[in-house]
């Protein structure tokens, strides 16, 4: 690699690395500082909204769950949450955060995560969230503001939706924010929050959309995973993220203009031979061997769903400072669990198509519900309006007894040799 | 002779077979044995050593010696072959265990333990003969086991438990039996066809000189000509460990679709239910898989799980099939959990019920899960192969039928008496395929080990 190269890599990693651990810290040091924490979920999330109190700091118990089982920290958690009567379907994120809790909520940083003084319940394409915050709420005795998003049952987004999310932003949510904070809501800072998340989320969606080169110089999977961590997490709307993206995207440009492909944990991918289109969450507990047996048969992600978890950028949306409550809502209805299957079944093909994919593969999660719905016919349905062959795998986000290696390599493998063999055929 | 070869990995068995063109002139399998090198080595030893004698029937059907009814000659040749390589190999066992006992703690029992394994060998090579014979059935073809059950029957005959015991009888088969099945013996065609051609002309008395000289000088070239190995592709679990470059190996899905094909070429859907997982594919007209089901992290109701039924029942696995067969009513089983497999049985016969009938049960069990992998994968389409080891188990085979007769109506099912090979054969078709590269030399078929 260039000497430029490594160094237009290090910037946006490198900025990535100190803004979270930036963040931890703050959580770290809120009860000293007087900050008050917000917990909240990643799809649907009103970061900008959040931010808009400077005495508040929003905390994403999904992220610590995935982060800590990266540190191979999460059997333990699940199965401590396990003897607390928590059954072996419940999805693994919850146990996870269960756990970590129960002993002392040392969160991924290794430091400790403050109490929340709010659970902003922003229930967005996902029942579980609900059953979640309960009991996060029995067992921090903490408030918690409801923002109930409707599902996009029928595949679009009506005036009456969006009034009811404003109201609810207006009458429980804000409200609720202001008594904590102790801050009055001030919408123009919504505003200006909003213009610098539009910025990035150009930004965003450039890097994203950069697969469409061939070879891609992303991962729009793996690699993603760490392209939208600012975006759907606590840095939406701030200087940092915009300077975080606008990093980014400099680096895929130049990748582009030098006809490379994507960065591995094992330096760059050399010969590009598959572009999948991919649909699920990863596994976070075996993270790194899960992506190696990707690219080590030279198969690159084009496209993901699970890049769209905290909002489908790339379909048009994007924060709104004329219309900032309207748009939160707008923002909320459109992240990728809150679609119906037909809609996901459209986006996937359209996927496939648009970013000149030669497989399509789900990667299903044992215990979350909202992804694995519908997975098999999502399969089917995009097998046959794209004509290439669809690819089944199975593990899960955090729990490690649900990774089974030799069987997903063996899948895997089998998967992309039938993709090789088709495309011989079709020779 | 230009020559292909498949090998196929497999959990419990590895199984290899040598390819002319579209023919398959020879098929060797043995256990997996926790050593896939040694393994891939004896599979390869063993389809060569078919190969030769494919070719010895071929040239005993050209020149039909004076009326000679070649398969019936053959069967007894084959048979008296493998007497041989047995004797070979229980020889070996012999020298281990002997020098074994050497080595046990309480030196005055060493002697008596020499005796009795003396005694205990001259038993097991007296059964031999019986063990060998045509058209006799036997709970397995594997030396492990086929000299295992002998020696524990006669250990146990011979033991005595002032002195020397069972459990040191035991022992010493233990301690042997790993470094028989992982020591590389001279088990090949050439070096024991002499013996056994002899033992099988005495058989047949009324052969005239000539005639014996015929087929002597048959066999002779058979054990010389030269095999030429053009390609080689792997396939199965063990797959990575093949000296082989990345292009010649395949997945055993794609070996199964492709083998599947060949066997029978208007299949469209294929089950392989395999020691440790089970496949649901379907395939094209070429038979390219198009799409394809697999169990995920456990192997409940696979191979292996029949494989623990057995050892609870104290049976082999070939036996189970059978027995359900004569059940009269069929016991319901939930869980096809390896694990717990032998809790269920046992709740079961606590229960009351006949072995047969929860036996019934469970092939049932086992094959109610392969239908949920055919659901997924996109149904049974006609013509339907069962491949794998479990296919030529009777019992899961009328449990298949009755369910695919239920759920989607006629099909034809395809079962082939060598379906455990399919994906071995699909491995030697890809061998074909692929363009043919310089390979690592294949191991000689005379440095096979144990079968």
């Amino acid at each position: 690699m260039s000497e430029q190269a490594s160094v237009q890599k290090e910037t946006s990693m490198v900025l990535q690395k100190e803004m979270i651990a930036a963040h931890y810290k703050a959580l770290e040091e809120a009860p000293q500082t007087g900050k008050k924490l917000v917990y909240t979920f990643v799809p649907g999330n009103l970061n900008e909204l959040i931010r808009c109190f400077d005495n508040l700091l929003p905390v994403h118990p999904e992220i610590n769950a995935l982060q800590n089982a990266m540190r191979k920290r999460t059997g333990k958690m699940v199965t401590d949450a396990e003897k607390l009567g928590h059954s072996e379907d419940v999805c693994t994120y919850v146990k996870a955060d269960i756990g970590m809790l129960r002993s002392g909520n040392i969160g991924p940083a290794g430091t400790k995560i403050p109490d929340p003084d709010l659970l902003l319940l922003s229930y967005t394409g996902c029942f579980t969230f609900m059953k979640w915050f309960e009991l996060l709420r029995e067992e921090y005795n903490a408030p918690v503001a409801m923002l109930h998003t409707p599902y996009q049952g029928d595949g679009m987004i009506t005036d009456s939706m969006r009034a009811y999310v404003v109201k609810q932003l207006k009458e429980e949510v804000i409200p609720k924010l202001e008594k904590v904070s102790g801050e009055k809501f001030d919408i123009d800072k919504l505003r200006e929050l909003m213009r610098r998340s539009r910025q990035a989320e150009d930004d965003l969606v450039a890097v994203l959309e950069s697969a469409r080169n061939r070879p891609s110089p992303i991962d729009a999977y793996f690699g993603a995973v760490y392209y939208i961590g600012p975006m759907f997490s606590a840095f939406r709307g701030l200087e940092s993220s915009v300077e975080y993206y606008r990093a980014l995207r400099q680096e895929v440009e130049w990748r582009v203009k030098q006809g490379k492909g994507p960065i591995t944990p094992e330096g760059e991918l050399g010969q590009e031979r598959y572009r999948l289109v991919v649909e699920g969450p990863p596994n976070w507990t075996s993270f790194r061997d899960f992506w190696k047996m990707f690219y080590e048969e030279g198969a690159v992600v084009v496209a993901s769903s699970y890049a769209k978890v905290g909002g489908l950028y790339d379909q048009g949306f994007r924060h709104d400072p004329d219309h900032p409550l309207e748009s939160l809502a707008d923002y909320c209805f459109g992240c990728y669990t809150n679609l119906n299957l037909p809609g996901r079944v459209a986006l996937l093909t359209k996927y496939v198509k648009e970013y000149g994919a030669d497989g399509f593969l789900i990667n299903s999660i044992k215990s979350c519900n909202s992804f694995s719905a519908g997975q098999l016919l999502i399969l089917r349905e995009v097998e046959k309006r794209t004509g290439i062959a669809g690819g089944f795998i199975e593990s899960d986000l955090v729990d490690p007894r649900y990774f089974s290696g030799a069987n997903i390599k063996n899948r895997l493998e089998s998967y992309l040799q039938m993709v090789e063999q088709k495309r011989k055929g079709a020779a | 002779m230009k020559l292909h070869v498949g090998i196929d990995l497999g959990s419990t068995t590895t199984k290899a077979v040598v390819m002319d063109g579209q023919t398959i002139l020879g098929k060797g399998i043995t256990n997996s044995r926790s050593n896939y090198d040694a393994a891939c080595a004896i599979a390869q030893t063993e389809a060569f050593i078919d190969t030769r004698f494919s070719l010895l029937h071929q040239a005993l059907e050209r020149s039909a010696p004076g009326g000679l009814d070649v398969p019936a000659f053959l069967a007894q040749l084959e048979v008296n072959f493998r007497l041989q390589q047995f004797v070979n190999q229980l020889d070996y066992l012999a020298e281990l265990a002997r020098e074994e006992a050497g080595k046990v703690r309480f030196p005055k029992l060493r002697e008596p333990l020499r005796e009795r394994l003396d005694a205990l060998f001259q038993g097991i090579a007296g059964d031999a003969e019986q063990i060998f014979q045509v058209g006799q059935a036997k709970r397995s073809e594997f030396f492990r086991d086929l000299a295992g059950s002998a020696y524990m029957r006669h250990a146990e005959a011979l033991a005595d438990p002032d002195g020397v015991s069972y459990d040191m009888l035991v022992n010493i088969y233990d301690k042997c039996i790993i470094r028989v099945e992982n020591q590389v013996l001279d088990l090949a065609f050439e070096s024991n066809i002499g013996t056994a051609l002899e033992r099988s002309l005495a058989a047949f008395p009324r052969l005239a000189g000539p005639e014996r000289e015929t087929i002597a000088r048959a066999a002779h070239e058979a054990g010389e000509a030269v095999l030429d190995v053009v390609n080689s592709v792997g396939t199965g679990y063990g797959r990575a460990r093949l000296p082989f470059p990345k292009e010649q190996i395949r997945s055993e899905i794609l070996c199964h679709g492709l083998g599947a094909h060949y066997m029978y070429p208007h299949t469209a859907t294929v089950l392989d239910i395999g020691g440790q997982d089970t496949k649901a594919i379907q395939v094209d007209a070429e038979g390219i898989v198009t799409s394809f089901q697999m169990n995920d992290r456990c192997a409940a109701g696979c191979g292996r799980y029949l494989g623990y039924i057995a050892d609870e029942l104290n049976m082999g696995v070939q036996e189970l099939g059978p027995l359900a067969m004569q059940s009269e009513k069929s016991v319901r089983i939930n869980s096809t959990c390896t694990v717990f497999a032998g809790a269920e049985l046992r709740e079961r016969l606590n229960n009351g019920e006949r072995r047969e009938d929860i036996l019934r049960g469970l092939h049932r069990a086992i094959v109610l899960r392969a239908m949920s992998l055919l659901a997924r994968s996109g149904g049974v389409e006609d013509e339907f192969t069962f491949t794998g080891g479990v296919a030529n188990n009777e019992a899961a085979v009328a449990a298949l039928r009755e369910l695919i007769d239920e759920n989607y109506g006629a099909r034809t099912i395809n079962i082939s008496p060598n379906s455990i090979f399919t994906g071995a054969v699909g491995a030697g078709l890809f061998a074909q395929m692929s363009r043919a590269e310089p390979i690592p030399e294949p191991r000689k078929a005379s440095q096979g080990a144990t079968p």
